[in-house]
């Protein structure tokens, strides 16, 4: 049995631990409602430009963009988006697990490109072709950091590099449950935009087809960034539950080690009792 | 009679008010907008954005987007959108001088070279948008 110096050492670690994973909880917690808010005020902007690309379909038609065209087969690119640390629960291996799952209906023609570095880690070991990579970014996700990757993706779809690209990312369902989910992002398919039918009874300026090219690749970029916020708010509260489990677990483990400390002292004291105890018998 | 205006960026709403004069930087020109506007879908530059309201001005420097003129309110969306009192004079300074230093170096990928131009035209806008501010203070209009 372990001395009573080892146990007190290891109830101290464990307590230690417990400071840490304690700390990282609120730490987390705070960034969670950060984020959160991060994509409530974004969707003010998504929605509207949905609602603008709703009415310039209702006067243009399908097949006006190459962005909008339909899926003619060809390699199928997934954007797979994982946060760059750990410690973050089950999220990146559910992610990366569901990707995989994906991944594996379109063996041979499948390409990935990585946002996070643990999806990176993860993809390389498979030997699927990462064709770019990206860094998270970070706890407060910008639009202007967003950009590259989405010109990247159009512009390879533009050129017929792929023929269907996919998000695939833990989208935020609650603080508990974040649910890997993987989302069409080219081709676009608008919503038909039943309830306002305004399309046609918009000017224009300068016409509908520059519009709408301007327009497309904002889409695109808001689409991931919407969705690379998802992220951030999901790593954050599966982070916080994490801590939190961890942090029982350290106190139920200081609660088992005091117990055995006790028991051992306890031990101790009885056999010097003894000790003395008959130590006096064999004097007498 | 007043109208409705929103301006809303890929990161926040930036404004929501009502309003009863607005002039956007539309990509054919000025654009004033007055109470009961056409339907209008256009394409908007980089610049500056003003709404008076009530006699007061305010402006905003706004980079990239587009404006939606429903019969009921008038909605911007922009890449990005600072309120003139709010710009940092020396910050968009400093960024257009790195802008051009990269701009000047020559040589590189056409990705970067647009982003360089980009950065650079956004700072052009800030700092003409900010100075303009500063020459004139807060405007009140009878």
């Amino acid at each position: 049995m372990a001395s009573q110096r080892d146990i007190r050492r290891r109830i101290g670690a464990v307590r230690n631990i417990k400071q840490i994973t304690r700390a990282m909880q609120f730490v987390a917690a705070s960034k969670l409602r950060r984020a959160q808010d991060a994509t409530l005020a974004a969707r003010p902007y998504a929605e509207k430009l949905d609602e603008v690309l709703a009415d310039l379909a209702a006067v243009l038609g399908d097949e006006h963009h190459p962005l909008l065209a339909r899926p003619v087969g060809g390699t199928r690119l997934l954007v797979v988006i994982t946060t760059d640390r750990g410690l973050a629960g089950p999220l990146n291996t559910n992610t990366i697990r569901f990707a995989l799952t994906e991944a594996a209906e379109f063996e041979g023609r499948l390409t990935v490109v990585t946002v996070g570095r643990k999806g990176r880690d993860a993809i390389r070991r498979t030997g699927i072709p990462i064709a770019a990579h990206f860094n998270g970014f970070g706890d407060k996700p910008s639009f202007a950091d967003v950009t590259p990757l989405a010109r990247l993706v159009s512009d390879d779809f533009l050129s017929g590099t792929y023929g269907q690209i996919d998000l695939v990312y833990p989208r935020f369902v609650s603080t508990l449950v974040q649910r890997p989910t993987a989302e069409p992002l080219l081709p676009i398919r608008t919503v038909p935009d039943a309830p306002r039918v305004l399309g046609n009874q918009f000017i224009f300026e300068p016409d509908p087809a520059t519009v709408l090219q301007q327009l497309l690749p904002r889409y695109v970029a808001t689409r991931v960034f919407q969705a690379i916020l998802e992220t951030t708010a999901s790593e954050m509260s599966s982070k916080m539950v994490a801590m939190k489990s961890a942090t029982e677990n350290a106190e139920e483990l200081i609660d088992d080690l005091t117990l055995s400390y006790n028991k051992v002292r306890q031990a101790n004291i009885t056999r010097e009792m003894i000790e003395i105890a008959s130590g006096a018998r064999a004097g007498r | 009679m007043p109208f409705r205006l929103e301006i809303v960026t890929p990161e926040k709403r930036a404004y929501a008010d009502d309003v009863d004069f607005a002039t956007l930087p539309g990509s054919e020109g000025e654009l004033g907008i007055l109470p009961h506007h056409a339907p209008l879908i256009s394409i908007l530059g980089a610049g500056e954005l003003r709404v008076r309201k009530g006699g007061v001005e305010e402006s905003f420097a706004i980079i990239g987007g587009f404006v939606q003129v429903l019969p009921d309110k008038v909605v911007v969306m922009a890449e990005t959108a600072d309120l003139a009192s709010e710009i940092d004079l020396e910050r968009a300074q400093q960024a257009r001088a790195a802008a051009e230093r990269v701009l000047e170096a020559g040589i590189m990928e056409p990705v970067d070279l647009a982003q360089a131009r980009a950065e650079l035209q956004a700072a052009v806008v800030r700092i003409r948008v900010a100075e303009r501010r500063h020459r004139e203070g807060p405007h009140r209009r009878g």
